[in-house]
């Protein structure tokens, strides 16, 4: 099973997010960035697809942020090609883009399958796993929690989650574009010798696909952060103070009986 | 030239009209007032008469009806609904941040060609173009949005429209579109979750825990919080990815909602995804160590503290207090 995995590196929301001068934009290079969690767990159940049945597990990932890192971390997880697409801006590019770009590099790759975290938290116009899907061409399925191959070649079973916890099973025929909410397992953990030696020895392949933006869509008119409203009543003081003023408000209101 | 009617791709679940669908006609009703246009409403399914008697604030029902629909398909549903908007031509299609609604709204926009803002909470016309407030990055920015080219898909995040009042029977209109057999997704069963843990839905007290609790051998300390306290562990998505706890713990948009009379959120940031399934509790307190998380907006009390340092003192003195009668 050929399985392309789509790796995106997204801004750090524990450190405060900064905007741009324009008020239009976030200052993409006062951010630090991660790896998009859901992207992370698609790398994972590639990984867990390919050890309960053959096949590569090709990453693809754009220059932005640490991708380099990333990719690196893929390779020590057991990712068998790297592919990084050249991109020269200090902002990503805007989804439609993004898009047609991976697309450009993913169709050549006659992929069985590709994944793709199914929600990035800097997404506003638009998904881009199934806006990818939409671009290849192929049957999409999204919010998966977990893939199976089936006893029939050329198809896959999913999950796809809904409130309560409760699972739809869909039987998918491939090639198709799957967005990951989560692995069917934890993303595992790769201890950072593994990651220092896949960067020695594994190769990245770099690749400019040269697409033209298409014409983009919604526009940012302003972006802020939200007014503060009456909010929390905040509780201060020592750990053992806000404590006790916790089982006070608790007491208060009956719920210590 | 599009019209002015404004596009709801309502849900329905066993039968029953879900309640993101009238929140949807609720903003369809503000910007069809401000359009000059309708309020439509798509449903797509088998059966659908029970689901259309709620929809009393719409100008029409929109019906879909065949066996194949009877379970949710993607690509069923999406060329459905390609078919009904090339058919209606609307100004806006708004549908739900839901599991249907995260497939079936970007590849609509992404087959058309048409803008589309994720996580609307606000939408206006403004000279004649449709504009929405969108939050991201997990809450903690708002985006003013302009969506100039028709029609705009906005994706609506439950919670944030009132239903409309109702103004009569709509006219019910059943479209004579042909739904073929799925080619490449086919539904199987639905798979319940299973039997034997708790429900968090029907619990009084729940402390609810999100990646600030840092690793899984944490979560003992915050389980003897929540014996103390009587009630029960719950998480936000991280926590449960990470298969700390099981799904059936899991609050917010692709959990569980509850409505408990005290919710302790410890190390949750609080996205809209997850105050989705807990904003209704009576008594929100939220511990963080991020000022800015957006938990503390729309909790009653807050402490900006470790969660580590604090469980095990509040453990305690809950003990003593309960001990003490």
């Amino acid at each position: 099973m050929n399985i392309i995995v789509v790796l995106r590196q997204v801004p750090d929301l524990i450190e405060q997010l900064e905007l741009d001068a324009d008020g239009k934009s976030l200052d993409w290079g006062a951010a630090s960035y991660i790896i998009n969690e859901s992207d992370d767990h698609a790398l994972e159940q590639a990984l867990l697809l390919k050890e309960a049945g053959g096949g590569t597990v090709t990453v693809v990932g754009l220059d932005f942020g640490n991708i380099e890192g990333s990719l690196h971390t893929a390779a020590a997880k057991g990712a068998d090609r790297l592919i990084r697409l050249a991109w020269g801006e200090d902002a990503p590019p805007r989804l439609s883009h993004a898009a047609a770009l991976y697309a450009a590099a993913i169709k050549p790759q006659n992929p069985d399958l590709v994944l793709v975290g199914v929600q990035a938290h800097d997404e506003w116009e638009g998904v881009l796993a199934p806006w990818l899907a939409a671009t290849l061409g192929l049957p999409y399925v999204g919010v998966i929690r977990g893939v199976w191959r089936t006893e029939t070649p050329g198809k896959v079973r999913v999950h796809k989650e809904f409130p309560g916890a409760v699972m739809a099973e869909f039987t998918m025929k491939l090639p198709a574009v799957l967005g990951i909410l989560g692995a069917e397992k934890p993303p595992r953990y790769v201890p950072v010798s593994r990651i220092r030696a896949a960067a020695k020895s594994a190769q990245i392949v770099d690749q400019n696909v040269g697409v033209q933006p298409p014409a983009v869509g919604a526009q940012i008119e302003q972006l802020y952060f939200p007014a503060k409203g009456e909010g929390a009543t905040m509780l201060t003081g020592s750990a053992e103070e806000v404590a006790a003023r916790i089982a006070e408000l608790l007491a208060e209101r009956g719920l210590l009986r | 030239m599009s019209s002015q009617d404004i596009l709801v791709v309502g849900e329905v679940q066993a039968g029953a009209l879900a309640e993101i669908s009238l929140e949807l006609l609720g903003a369809a009703r503000q910007l069809a007032d401000q359009t000059g246009g309708q309020a439509v409403v798509l449903l797509m399914g088998e059966k659908l008469e029970a689901a259309c008697d709620a929809l009393g604030g719409a100008d029409r029902v929109l019906l879909v009806e065949d066996p194949r629909l009877a379970a949710y398909n993607s690509e069923l549903y999406v060329q459905l609904l390609d078919s009904v908007v090339a058919q209606e031509d609307p100004r806006a299609i708004l549908i739900g941040s839901t599991s249907i609604g995260w497939d079936l709204a970007p590849l609509l926009a992404a087959r058309r060609g048409v803008p589309m803002a994720v996580g609307c909470r606000r939408a206006w016309i403004k000279d004649g173009t449709v504009c929405a407030t969108a939050s991201i990055c997990g809450g903690k920015l708002l985006a003013d949005l302009a969506l100039d080219k028709s029609p705009a898909v906005l994706m609506v995040l439950p919670g944030s429209f009132k239903p409309p009042e109702a103004r009569g029977t709509p006219a019910r209109v059943r479209l004579n579109l042909s739904v073929g057999d799925p080619q490449a997704v086919q539904f199987e069963k639905l798979v319940l979750p299973e039997a034997g843990d708790i429900d968090i839905t029907t619990q009084e007290i729940l402390v609810g825990v999100g990646r600030g609790i840092g690793q899984q051998e944490n979560l003992e300390v915050v389980e003897q919080l929540a014996a103390a306290l009587g009630g029960a562990v719950c998480a936000s998505r991280p926590v449960v990815d990470q298969g700390w706890l099981p799904p059936t713990r899991q609050v917010g948009k692709s959990g569980m909602t509850v409505k408990p009379k005290l919710y302790l959120a410890l190390g949750i940031s609080g996205a809209p995804e997850h105050q989705e399934g807990m904003a209704g509790s009576e008594l929100i307190i939220a511990v963080n160590t991020d000022p800015r998380a957006p938990i503390f907006e729309i909790a009653h009390f807050g402490a900006q503290i470790d969660l580590m340092d604090l469980v095990e003192p509040l453990t305690e003195v809950i003990r003593a207090k309960k001990a003490a009668g």
